[in-house]
């Protein structure tokens, strides 16, 4: 009897077991990237630029090229590799510690070069690999090993809103906030991902896609509260929108 | 090989060495006493089909760097004290990671703020791991301009050869000084060295590439150390590099590098005037420091006298290359001053 393979992974996943803990929203992240470059066939020209943070290992987990930025410059380091191979495809994989703290300079300068590069920027309100500590993206009033009487405007600030702040830079090309906590979620945040990939390859600037993200280990939530608390929560203080697109359809 | 004989400012014709030596990158952010290297980099890579960007901050500059020399074409970035003193954390990185590239700082008074007046304050950063971790840079040093072209030229292929960054510390005399310099014809881009064979390029019909600094495993790191380690015990063996000037008959040993390196010779040659024998050890290459030739020479002096811009940090190297066979003197100035033949001249005569 002939056998057919009816399913299976994306090629542009290593098969690496992922290190992520049960509820977090990496691992479906890194599945949509995988499908997105699969299905533009551009694998073999692919090279990605993992974070420090728990996704540290995402350069393990992708079977194309990679590299492990220092903590924050994941944006530049690929700047430096694409003015090296401009044909080439890169984008860094980065959460909000990384992008939106210690790496908001490099967020912020590549995206006004317009740098033809994606970014897929993971938003969970908490640094996770650190255990817990406040990020700049943590709600007022929320709990973390930093904050724990609760993140206090007074003393810690805002939450910092990197869309919305990237959304009135020229060299942006496409930048979408989205969430993957429902199967039709999923299905607009791969869209997204497509589009900011094909705002590099089009050449046409710098795409980013925020993806609120869960965190159910940092949070101390069971994996389904921790879906419901981001639709309740974090969608309010980060709206899910798509702020600029210059790919069209 | 067809030269061309021109007036340079030291900073113009480093960036113009690079350049000639296959360099196609450089990010750059400015700073005084070197932007020159910048402002020359921005009008002439363009004219060789090269790529010039003004970044946003030395760190964000070192992790372009750590980047493009990822992709294995050659890169370099230029700075002054502080500005190295930013790209640390990078650096320490791109050792890790063993990736080819080029820095220069060109040295001013510090610390902190400090001034823009030439010093070689920054050589225990340079040498000695300004980053964290167990890595080494191959420094090299001039004193003329010619020689920054050269060495600028040698850093590359040490680089390469060793997958290392390499360094060219030079200091604000040499970065805007003036001087005759031949250069060297343009590097054909087909014969640099081959670095398919780790360089992130995408995995087209090959396996993926991975260049990382990393491994969660203390095992794993501790053989990636050991191989770093077995590098630099192969450079200390095979780059070892200096000059001597009137060592033949020296009584006593003059050690200086670059600018000071350079007035030595003067001191030298003043002191001869009064009948007193002495001779220059200039070390071109600070790490690895020319241990060796050093302890040579001052088992046949009667003592060695150290002059730097600084407090004192070279003659921490000379002394463990004398190893307490004669009595090692020191004359510093710092700030940003340069001393003069007479004020070294004088200072060597009180030791008499």
């Amino acid at each position: 009897m002939e056998t057919k393979i009816a399913f299976g992974g994306p090629k542009s996943l290593s098969g690496k077991e992922f290190t992520y803990c049960p509820g977090c929203h990496h691992g479906i992240v890194h599945r949509l990237i995988a499908e997105i470059i699969d299905e533009l066939g551009i694998q073999g020209k692919t090279i990605m630029v993992a974070p420090v943070g728990c996704s540290v290992f995402a350069y393990e987990f992708f079977d194309v090229d990679g590299t492990v930025a220092p903590h924050g410059r994941a944006l530049a380091v690929a700047t430096g590799m694409k003015r090296a191979l401009p044909d080439r495809v890169v984008f860094t994989y980065q959460g909000d510690g990384d992008l939106a703290a210690i790496g908001t300079a490099e967020t912020v300068h590549a995206a006004n070069r317009g740098e033809k590069l994606t970014t897929i920027f993971i938003n969970n309100a908490v640094y996770g690999m650190t255990g817990g500590q406040m990020a700049p993206t943590t709600l007022l009033g929320q709990k973390t090993t930093t904050t724990p009487y609760g993140r206090r405007a007074k003393n810690d600030g805002y939450p910092v809103h990197i869309s919305e702040m990237l959304s009135t830079m020229v060299g942006v090309a496409y930048l979408e906030r989205v969430t993957v906590s429902t199967p039709q979620d999923i299905r607009n945040a791969k869209k997204a991902i497509r589009k900011a990939f094909l705002a590099q390859i089009k050449n046409i600037g710098f795409g980013l896609v925020e993806v609120l993200s869960t965190c159910p280990t940092n949070w101390g939530m069971s994996p389904v509260e921790a879906q419901r608390w981001l639709l309740e929560n974090m969608t309010k203080e980060f709206p899910l929108k798509v702020f600029v697109d210059k790919v069209g359809d | 090989m067809k030269t061309e004989k021109l007036m340079m400012k030291g900073n113009e014709a480093i960036a113009e060495a690079a350049i000639r030596a296959g360099c196609r990158l450089y990010f750059g952010y400015p700073i005084t006493p070197q932007s020159e290297i910048a402002e020359y980099m921005s009008r002439r890579l363009p004219e060789v089909d090269g790529t010039f960007l003004q970044t946003e901050s030395e760190v964000a500059t070192v992790n372009m760097v750590y980047g493009a020399a990822s992709t294995g074409k050659r890169v370099m970035t230029s700075t002054s004290s502080p500005g190295f003193s930013l790209m640390q954390e990078g650096v320490s990185y791109i050792a890790g990671a063993e990736l080819p590239c080029v820095f220069v700082n060109v040295v001013r008074g510090g610390p902190g703020l400090g001034d823009i007046q030439p010093a070689q304050s920054d050589y225990f950063q340079a040498t000695k791991g300004g980053g964290h971790g167990d890595y080494k840079l191959l420094v090299l040093a001039p004193s003329t301009i010619q020689e920054a072209v050269e060495l600028t030229q040698l850093a590359f292929d040490l680089a390469d050869k060793y997958r290392n960054p390499a360094l060219i510390l030079a200091d604000g005399m040499i970065g805007q000084m003036m001087e005759p310099v031949e250069l060297p014809p343009m590097r054909d881009l087909s014969t640099l060295p081959d670095h398919s064979d780790w360089a992130l390029t995408g995995a087209n019909e090959r396996e993926p590439h991975k260049v990382t600094s990393f491994n969660i495993d203390p095992y794993g790191l501790e053989e990636m150390n050991k191989r770093y380690q077995e590098k630099y015990t192969r450079a200390v063996r095979e780059e070892q590099r200096w000059e001597e000037y009137k060592t033949d008959n020296a009584e006593y040993l003059l050690v200086g590098y670059g600018t000071v390196g350079r007035i030595l010779k003067s001191v030298v040659d003043k002191l001869a005037e009064e009948g007193i024998a002495t001779g220059v050890f200039r070390p071109i290459s600070l790490w690895p420091f020319p241990y060796t030739r050093l302890r040579e020479l001052a088992e046949a002096v009667k003592f060695v006298f150290t002059v730097e811009m600084s407090s004192g940090q070279m003659v921490e190297d000379v002394r463990l290359g004398v190893e307490g066979r004669v009595p090692v003197h020191f004359y510093g100035r710092m700030g940003g001053v340069v001393p003069t033949p007479d004020e070294i001249c004088s200072a060597f005569k009180k030791l008499l």
